[in-house]
């Protein structure tokens, strides 16, 4: 597993390498050095000097990807490419085009995320799972049927939905919670029951459909006739066997976006005034602050990578039959 | 885990505890911080700068300016706007000096000075904010056992104001490494600006090692003088009377070089605490808390000088009652409370709750809070009025326009043809309509250039457009008919080019991609239709959209300008002939170009307000409703709610440092809150009961599954 593990991360560094020119291709593709400058200066007399003098000041005045005026290997790394980039790869993301610590931002940032994304997430797949096993416990009922119906209306309703009634119901009308806001520390506990709940609630619609389906499949499976014909009650069948079973898919789903968690959510926490990272990339893209746009995208595709490589690691916990070789 | 479950127990013990008091659970800050004098407003983004030398945005201004001084400002309760002193003792005197540097008499003519001096004495015990910077120890090396987290957990100390500090506060203007958008405008008005920012270019060059403070204050700026510790002259050239106003905004509050050389420090760099983030200054407020990303606190400043609410206003101020507390010691209230909100929906229930003191009222909330009249009246909704809730009003000192890119072919130019084709467009542009649809009815639509409450406005009959509008009890829009007749004398006979006897086609430059913009768009479009005339719109995004208006390619274009200060030069400079924007780089976005305008604006831009400069700004008024490079559009109206517990609102749009009027009643606020916010149980334990009655189907169907036989 070892020589695995190492091979994978071996593969980090070219994906990585072709995540970061393509993220500089797009950016400088609808953007220029100029305009950045002129965003960041604003709209105000702002002169031709002044654009030069911020681009001389942040890097942005040399060549893209390739220096005609200097020769071999200057030629490539005096260009706002090398000069941007390298860093990076020792996980220096340097200041925004705005003057402050990226690193120090998303440090400070990545708490109030993570405060809603993990008990959201586990409150979610919990609920998800045991709803959904319910309902295959209840299959052919009119509990089922129930449990569908609401689950397809759940659905069908809008993300935002679910945040603007719950905050109008619980926040306004039964004053039981802050309609927004965010607090550090243990303050933090009142801040983020409405939006773990909405969360919870939001997804529980597609959660128990996609984890009903997973169930049902590993429900017709021989062994699970035989456990019942051994004696097994339904119950236990089904949380003791089926779910254990089931946990590969499971795993699939959670492992992978585990590393990610801390990036939040852009929506959520919009509405209710997190100061998490959600926004940090949108902002930065409208700002059009190309330092934090790399940093964040790179940190991203890292993340995500490392999080497939988990997911990977958890089926050989899992599943003993799993090598990976 | 076990902390976690104490704190969830805690809570909902909390919640049981309510049950059996009056306690509000919704509210949105922490310990009890409502209780005293505390002012609750919210940011929607953070802000890009708060040094006063790079910041320039409203939102930016809501902090800065509470915390930085100038040496003017604006007196909070009389208008038309009026300057007064704040950090100077007195308005400034002010001499004129020829080309030889001889001293001229006060009435010389314009065109024989060369050079304008100001002389300004500042007034005396005047102490910057506590802070670390002044402890020149810790500018070398911060305390071992400082965990980072407040600047203010540092040894404080503070110093009296000098005139160095004002000098300095310039010097960083004109140093390229500073990056002030106003660099480039004052490198024309203050002498020695522009050879200051070269020569600081150089020593950065030659002497990398010098600090930014130790480089400012190697070298003298020419028109800076220091008489001595309360005194300094600035020398600007020739006459330039709106410079006092630039004088009253934030980009010249002192500043500190201490404050400079303190914060490059690499460990707070690192942990983003810069003089762009962390101000010093002399003003009711200091920064307390920065969290930009979360809240910001401003905090009474223990060191703030001697000031008090003012004992004038002008009628209309005093029939509102605002000199009850004339007299009282500044600022009135304790605390500011900044706290992010980035939706309008959040932020509006919060302020019904009373959570927030005052909103602006979104095009979501309008009809709950504002209902107008058969005439036109406007007042608040009766649920509004019980909860004590006020309005403010004011017409903003903006204009926002469309222009005609008058380098462009067929709207452009002096031609006859080209100005009644404006002329037409310009009446079948049914802005009275815009308002009403986009606006809620928020707005003034515009007779010319000039806002109201700006010197040079002129109202009632005297002030409409001739052009566009006549005078019938009131003013009324020309007919149709009437610009039809014009577009035929410009060769478009029913809108028909007769290049090609089809419809003539315009190209409208937009940027605007937001999902009201069809509709707004799709408003424009009947505009034309009116005329048989076909728009097109060319929608694009902001960079090229600038570039276009850079380069003079946009054929029309909507725009728009928010005063600066409040002169009629910083309206009609938007259309002065080298101010250009195409050819010059200028703020003249219409590329309007006309020398008699041109020579009248010379000569108004250097008078005092009097009749002789309304006569001239008539003049030019009267030239370009003529000319018409812009469709004159609207002046946007501020709608502003605030609840019955803050006192002294008053909407003043020049002045940004007014926070330190409002005056504050916590009990009232309480209570009131109280009131608001009453827990509400019955629904939870309704929803436990239909729970729990799921439970006996649940727990039939369990029976009877685990009872039947697999036969």
């Amino acid at each position: 597993m070892i020589n695995y593990i190492i091979r994978r991360l071996l593969y980090v560094l070219p994906v990585l390498m072709g995540v970061n020119v393509l993220t500089f291709v797009l950016f400088f593709v609808v953007n220029s050095p100029d305009d950045m400058a002129r965003m960041q200066l604003g709209d105000k007399h702002v002169s031709q000097q002044a654009v030069d003098n911020w681009k001389q000041q942040r890097g942005y005045d040399l060549p893209l990807l390739w220096n005609e005026r200097k020769s071999g290997l200057q030629a490539a790394t005096e260009t706002i490419f090398f000069k941007k980039s390298v860093g990076l790869f020792v996980f220096d993301l340097g200041m925004s085009d705005n003057g402050r610590d990226i690193a120090a931002d998303i440090a400070q940032r990545m708490w109030p995320s993570l405060a809603i994304a993990i008990p959201s997430l586990i409150f979610g797949v919990l609920a998800n799972i045991t709803f959904a096993l319910l309902l295959i416990f209840y299959r052919g009922s009119y509990l089922e049927f129930g449990g569908l119906f609401i689950c397809i209306t759940l659905m069908s309703i809008s993300g935002l939905f679910y945040i603007i009634a719950g905050q109008y119901f619980i926040g306004k009308l039964l004053a039981l919670t802050p309609i927004s806001g965010y607090a550090p520390g243990i303050d933090a506990f009142k801040f983020i029951i409405l939006p773990v709940l909405i969360g919870v609630v939001g997804g529980l619609g597609s959660g128990v459909r996609w984890y009903r389906t997973l169930f049902l499949e590993e429900a017709a499976k021989d062994y699970v006739r035989t456990a019942k014909a051994k004696g097994l009650s339904d119950l236990q069948v089904l949380f003791r066997h089926v779910l254990k079973n089931a946990m590969i898919p499971i795993l699939t789903g959670i492992v992978v976006i585990l590393p990610l968690l801390f990036m939040g959510s852009l929506i959520s926490e919009s509405f209710f005034a997190i100061p998490g990272l959600g926004s940090y990339t949108i902002d930065a893209i409208s700002s059009q602050d190309f330092a934090i746009v790399r940093s964040m995208v790179f940190l991203g595709s890292f993340l995500y990578i490392i999080g497939l490589l988990l997911t990977d690691i958890s089926y050989t916990l899992v599943d003993p039959r799993v090598r990976l070789d | 885990m076990i902390k976690v479950v104490k704190i969830a127990g805690s809570y909902l013990l909390l919640l049981l505890a309510s049950a059996c008091s009056d306690g509000a659970l919704n509210s949105p800050y922490v310990q009890n911080e409502e209780l005293g004098k505390v002012i609750y407003s919210s940011f929607a983004e953070r802000p890009k700068h708060l040094d006063p030398a790079k910041a320039y945005s409203s939102n930016e201004y809501a902090i800065i300016a509470q915390v930085y001084e100038s040496l003017f400002q604006y007196h909070y309760l009389k208008k038309p706007y009026q300057l007064e002193p704040l950090l100077a003792s007195a308005m400034p005197s002010l001499s004129y000096y020829n080309k030889h540097g001889e001293k001229l008499p006060d009435d010389i003519a314009t065109a024989d000075i060369a050079y304008a001096e100001y002389l300004i004495t500042i007034a005396e015990n005047t102490q910057f904010q506590p802070h670390p910077c002044f402890n020149i120890d810790l500018h070398d090396k911060l305390p071992d056992d400082w965990d980072g987290k407040s600047l203010y957990d540092l040894p404080l100390a503070s110093r009296g104001l000098s005139s160095d500090d004002f000098i300095y506060q310039i010097k960083r203007l004109a140093d390229p490494s500073t990056q002030s958008p106003i660099a480039g405008l004052m490198a024309n008005y203050i002498v020695g600006f522009n050879e200051f920012a070269k020569n600081q270019s150089s020593l950065r060059k030659k002497t990398p090692g010098l600090s930014k403070a130790q480089r400012l204050q190697s070298i003298p700026m020419l028109g800076v003088k220091k008489i001595d510790q309360q005194r300094f002259s600035i020398r600007i050239k020739g006459k330039y009377p709106q410079f006092i106003n630039w004088l009253a905004m934030p980009f010249f509050s002192p500043m500190p070089w201490e404050a400079d050389e303190f914060y490059l420090n690499p460990a707070l760099v690192s942990s983003n605490i810069t003089l762009d983030w962390f101000p010093v200054g002399t003003g009711p407020y200091f920064l307390s808390e920065n969290n930009p990303n979360r809240r910001m606190v401003l905090s009474k400043n223990p060191n703030f000088h001697l000031e008090y609410y003012p004992t004038e206003a002008d009628k209309e101020a005093e029939g509102k009652g605002l000199l009850s507390d004339a007299g009282k010691r500044l600022p009135l209230n304790d605390k500011v409370i900044f706290s992010l909100e980035k939706e309008s929906i959040p932020y509006w229930n919060k302020f019904i709750q009373g959570y927030y003191d005052v909103s602006g009222i979104s095009s979501d909330s309008f009809d709950q809070a504002v209902s107008f009249s058969s005439d036109g009246d406007v007042a608040l909704t009766n649920n509004m009025l019980q909860r004590g809730i006020g309005l403010q009003t004011a017409v903003t000192t903006s204009s926002y326009y469309l222009g005609f890119n008058m380098l462009d072919e067929i709207v452009g130019g002096s031609s006859d043809a080209a100005k009644k084709l404006r002329q037409a467009i310009s009446i079948v542009m049914d802005y009275e309509e815009y308002i009403s649809i986009f606006q809620n009815g928020r707005g003034v639509p515009a007779q010319g250039i000039i806002p109201p409450d700006i010197f040079g406005h002129l109202t009632g009959e005297q002030g409409i457009n001739p052009v566009v509008y006549q005078w019938k009890n009131g003013p009324l829009r020309r007919s149709i008919d009437e610009a039809k007749i014009l577009l035929t004398e410009a060769g478009y006979h029913n809108g028909i080019d007769p290049k090609n006897s089809e419809p003539l086609v315009l190209y409208f430059d937009t940027m605007d991609s937001s999902p009201d913009s069809k509709a707004r768009l799709n408003w424009l479009r009947k505009q034309f239709n009116k005329l048989n005339i076909q728009l097109v719109i060319r929608g694009t995004d902001y960079n090229r959209f600038q570039e276009k208006m850079r380069n003079g390619n946009a054929q029309l274009f909507m725009w728009g300008w928010n005063a600066d200060y409040p002169d009629p030069e910083n309206f009609l400079f938007l259309l002065y002939g080298k101010n250009s924007k195409s050819l010059h780089g200028g703020e003249n976005a219409a590329n309007y170009q006309n020398a008699q305008f041109d020579v009248l604006f010379e000569e108004m831009s250097t008078m005092e307000d009097s009749p002789q400069r309304q006569a001239i700004i008539n003049q030019m008024v009267d030239l370009v409703r003529q000319e018409a490079p812009w469709v004159w559009g609207f002046h946007p109206k501020a709608f502003s709610l605030h609840h019955a517990w803050y006192k002294n609102a008053n909407p003043n749009l020049m002045a940004n440092n007014t926070t330190k009027y409002i005056n504050i009643d916590p009990a009232l606020r309480q209570e009131y809150q109280a009131k608001w916010n009453k827990p509400v149980y019955w629904p939870l334990v309704l929803v436990l009961l239909i729970g729990t009655l799921l439970l006996l189907p649940a727990y039939l169907i369990y029976r009877r599954i685990e009872r039947a036989t697999a036969l």
